[in-house]
């Protein structure tokens, strides 16, 4: 099973913060695999909150290519992170030549643009690269977004960590996302690993998704070049999240609604019936049928947790103002967040879903049971 | 044969024929049944002459008495050959023999009967399904497996204790955006049902006995109002009993429109009447059993009743035309009649067409996935039933179902249509008994719906008719069961109420064996509707075809 670890904090903290979390929940997971998602990040990428970051990784070659093809849309290199490792990896992590961490400046020809045009754009010179790294095998392409850095590496989430120096002051931030395992179901490729991330959205998955096949297809059938990979059965959750704000442009309170609707009983009460079986129908081909737990961050850089109708997953958030986590597991909580009240932990069943908001002031709880806000 | 006898070609011995009935004379009580209940009058009077040695007690025996040879007769059955009333294998002899004593069995050899089922220049005509010889080894879907078992990584489901919400779409259902959008706009959005998976499919009143019909009717009413099933069922082309139409169960009956368009204009006369829509309206352009061919009711089946509610003259057959002889293209014509039939009801209730399994069904999917009013597809694939069809039509034209359904949903995957033109798949489902699994097979290659007939004509009142070519005489009415006759006196052997009971047997251990079938394979809260990474099948090429995994 995967182990999930999420934390959203006032004061920037270091990913250390949630590799070791992942590290007391150790027995759940196979530590074959880490995966990290960073936003509102700290240090000195703050300032540059606007700047696209470039997160992946690069053998020597496949740098030289990236430089080339940056330069040739007219990228500019703003910040860039260097991560020195040592000459020999530890057992179990393959050897690579880069570990890329690095902000750019917009091409000028892009001034002016609109956001969701820019938004776009992004997303399709990541998806550039990641064929470019296909082609050669020379690139492996996490995300290109402002505010976002995203690390995936295989092998024990802290032995990789450690490796890695991920201790260092300059990286930090106030939203930390944290997966341990490599995907199992199919091939090992980091593109399977989660978290999975695409414009300003990320989500992670505890369990396997059984209505995987349909799901894909559907997504892939949209017309939307973002919705693809799909190495790995839980990338679908991400892009349904995607789908419902973006395309469907209603909030986070409806995406529970879409992947596990009601039953038709409990439809029969609810204030908005007629909206919610229109959505039931539509989006049928969306229904998940888990066991499954999501934990994801939203562009607004709210953190979220919800479960399948099964609630078959372990989940839990907790903490206080100013620092709540979002943990597989109590024990990763209680490491991370010992001095929080917790009798306030909250394990999110089948119909809820567990919000902590940007102001990371309350743990706000949403039931399917209740009204849905509008799309405005 | 008497030495004076003359031979014609039709002149066959008791072997040359598919059934030959063993009748035995130690227990035969002469009472005669067999022959009265013969459907097709196969058994006659048998007045046999037997020579005997008879031998005096020996205190008679003198030469003056010696033992001498005795003629005998003795009474029993006979066994036609003339092909006019060849054995047609029912066994319902075998049924009312009290002492067990006569029984039919099939020849060890091809028989020579098929080249005589045509006299008077009458192509055969029969009821039942593509004899097909290979039955008995099951066909494709029975081989299909479901291998993709939740195994640790993510926990089977408990297929006895565990909720499920196995139920389907009927009717077009639109993209989410569109259906949000039209939502808050209060447009106009196409209806759409919420139904079992398991449709009855289209089975006439006419083709089927009055007892038959109310038997699944009622059946179907104790599946929705008592057991929470949404079941549906299809009238197929005779129309509906007028006390229906104005019932309150008309809700769980799909109304089929061919292309004799019998029984409609009672149908319209009763709209003002009816105090509930009809589920959905098929409008039969094609059927499995006979593609390309109409409807055929046989006159031997056109009693009072059955006139009166299709509106014609009693005692002729009904062929329906191939076609709808108003409709020439699909795109101008066919749309006008669904938007029609669409009409008729307010705009309220869902209408979809079926056609019969065939190579073109793409193009037909193709244009229905821009006509925004088509509700559905439905696909009956070759190994469909029939009450009458021409035997050749029967045996060698169609599709099957299995290739037919998985190209037409990867079209519309690749459309981005999947689920919203659902496709209703039939032909064959349950032909060797394995309904639900050939159900969830279907379903998986991506039917939202599958329907069945025959099976229920089985199942549900203990139709004989199989793919070896027994019994299969629906199409004259004289159905030892009573299902498919329209002879009181035959009729009435069919008890409605366990008819009733049966269906909703079926249903039951239906769902059983489906979530038996889902449950391990993680499912539960929407029906796997295109879940191909579930099925395997150890052929590698219909693997192939049908995107499926191979397995050994």
């Amino acid at each position: 099973m995967c182990r999930l670890f999420a934390l959203t904090s006032e004061e920037p903290q270091s990913p250390m913060m949630a590799v070791r979390a992942l590290d007391v929940m150790r027995e759940g997971h196979d530590g074959s695999g880490v995966g990290l998602f960073l936003s509102d990040l700290g240090g000195p990428l703050e300032e540059m909150r606007g700047a696209p970051i470039l997160s992946g990784i690069f053998s020597n070659e496949g740098l030289k290519r990236l430089d080339q093809f940056m330069i040739g849309i007219g990228f500019m290199t703003k910040y860039k992170m260097s991560i020195k490792i040592p000459k020999s990896p530890p057992p179990g992590v393959p050897k690579r030549d880069v570990y890329l961490i690095r902000a750019y400046e917009y091409p000028e020809t892009w001034e002016g643009l609109s956001q969701e045009e820019l938004d776009y754009r992004l997303l399709m010179t990541r998806l550039q690269l990641r064929q470019m790294g296909e082609e050669k095998g020379d690139m492996i392409i996490y995300s290109f977004w402002p505010d976002v850095i995203m690390l995936k590496e295989l092998g024990d989430p802290l032995t990789v960590a450690e490796y890695l120096q991920l201790e260092r002051k300059e990286l930090q931030a106030r939203v930390i996302m944290a997966q341990g395992r490599q995907n199992t179901n199919y091939a090992i490729n980091l593109y399977a690993c989660h978290p999975f991330f695409i414009q300003g959205i990320a989500s992670m998955t505890n369990g396997e998704n059984t209505a995987f096949v349909p799901i894909r297809e559907f997504l892939s059938s949209r017309g939307f070049p973002g919705y693809m990979g799909y190495q790995s059965d839980s990338e679908v959750f991400t892009h349904i999240l995607h789908f419902t704000l973006h395309r469907l442009g209603m909030g986070i309170e409806a995406y529970k609604h879409i992947i596990t609707p009601l039953q038709d009983d409990d439809l029969k009460g609810h204030p908005q019936e007629g909206l919610l079986k229109t959505l039931k129908q539509s989006c049928r081909r969306l229904i998940i049928d888990g066991p499954n737990c999501v934990i994801g961050c939203l562009p607004d850089k709210s953190l979220f947790m919800v479960q399948d109708r099964k609630k078959l997953r372990p989940g839990v958030v907790g903490g206080r103002p100013g620092l709540y986590a979002f943990s597989s597991e109590i024990c990763g909580l209680d490491a991370t967040i010992p001095d929080r009240n917790k009798n306030e932990d909250f394990q999110p069943m089948h119909l809820d879903t567990a919000i902590v908001g940007p102001d990371r002031l309350e743990v706000k709880i949403c039931s399917q049971m209740d009204s849905l806000p509008l799309p405005h | 044969m008497l030495s004076n006898g003359f031979i014609t070609p039709s002149s066959l011995s008791v072997k040359d024929l598919p059934w030959q009935i063993r009748w035995e004379k130690d227990k035969c009580t002469l009472c005669g049944r067999c022959a009265a209940v013969c459907p097709v009058h196969t058994l006659e009077l048998g007045v046999f002459r037997k020579r005997m040695v008879s031998t005096p007690d020996l205190s008679h025996l003198t030469p003056a008495n010696p033992p001498a040879t005795v003629y005998q007769t003795y009474h029993g059955v006979r066994q036609k050959t003339d092909p006019a009333y060849a054995c047609v294998g029912c066994a319902t002899c075998s049924l009312v023999c009290p002492n067990d004593c006569i029984m039919p069995f099939r020849t060890d050899e091809a028989d020579k009967f098929r080249f005589h089922l045509n006299r008077g220049g009458q192509a055969r005509n029969r009821g039942g399904r593509r004899n097909a010889p290979d039955a008995a080894q099951g066909g494709l879907l029975d081989q299909i497996k479901f291998t993709r078992i939740s195994m640790l990584t993510d926990p089977a489901l408990d297929a006895g204790r565990h909720e499920f919400e196995l139920r389907s779409l009927l009717g077009r259902i639109l993209p989410p955006e569109e259906s949000l959008k039209l939502f808050h706009e209060q447009g106009w959005t196409p209806p759409v049902r919420e139904i079992y998976p398991l449709l009855i499919g289209g089975m006439s009143f006419g083709a089927l006995s009055p007892n038959m019909w109310e038997g699944i009717q009622m059946g179907v009413s104790y599946l929705n109002e008592e057991m929470g099933m949404p079941v549906r069922i299809c009238t197929g082309e005779g129309g509906c009993p007028p006390r229906l139409l104005r019932s309150r169960f008309l809700k769980y009956v799909i109304l089929q429109i061919a292309s004799g368009y019998f029984g409609w204009d009672e149908i319209i006369h009763s709209l003002p009447h009816m105090k509930e829509d009809p589920c959905a309206v098929e409008i039969k352009y094609g059927q499995g059993a006979k593609p390309g061919d109409g409807g055929l009711l046989m006159w031997y089946k056109v009693n009072k009743l059955i006139a009166a509610i299709r509106g014609v003259p009693a005692g002729v057959s009904l062929p329906s035309p191939p076609t709808h002889q108003t409709k020439y293209s699909i795109e101008e014509a066919v749309a006008k009649m669904i938007q029609s039939m669409y009409m008729a009801w307010g705009f309220r209730v869902p209408v979809f067409p079926k056609i019969s399994g065939t190579s073109t069904a793409l193009a037909v999917l193709n244009n229905l996935t821009r006509n925004p009013y088509a509700g559905a597809l439905a696909i009956d694939g070759e190994d469909g039933g029939t009450g009458a069809a021409y035997a050749v039509s029967m045996d060698h034209m169609g599709h099957p179902i299995a290739s037919n359904l998985r190209d037409c949903y990867l079209n519309l995957v690749k459309l981005g249509r999947q689920n919203e033109i659902p496709l209703i798949a039939g032909g064959g489902v349950g032909k060797n008994g394995k309904l639900a699994a050939n159900a969830a097979a279907l379903i998986m290659l991506g039917a939202s719906v599958v329907q069945t007939g025959k099976y229920i004509m089985q199942a549900a009142a203990g139709c004989v008719g199989s793919e070896a070519d027994r019994c299969n005489i629906c199409n004259i009415g004289l159905c030892p069961k009573g299902i498919t006759s329209q002879d009181s006196r035959i009729y009435r052997r069919l008890d409605p109420e366990k008819v009733a009971e049966r269906v909703v047997d079926v249903y039951l251990s239906f769902d059983t064996e489906l979530k038996k079938i889902v449950a391990p394979l993680g499912r539960s809260t929407s029906l796997p509707i295109g879940m191909s990474d579930a099925l395997a099948i150890n052929d590698k090429s219909a693997a192939e075809r049908l995107h499926i995994d191979y397995v050994v």
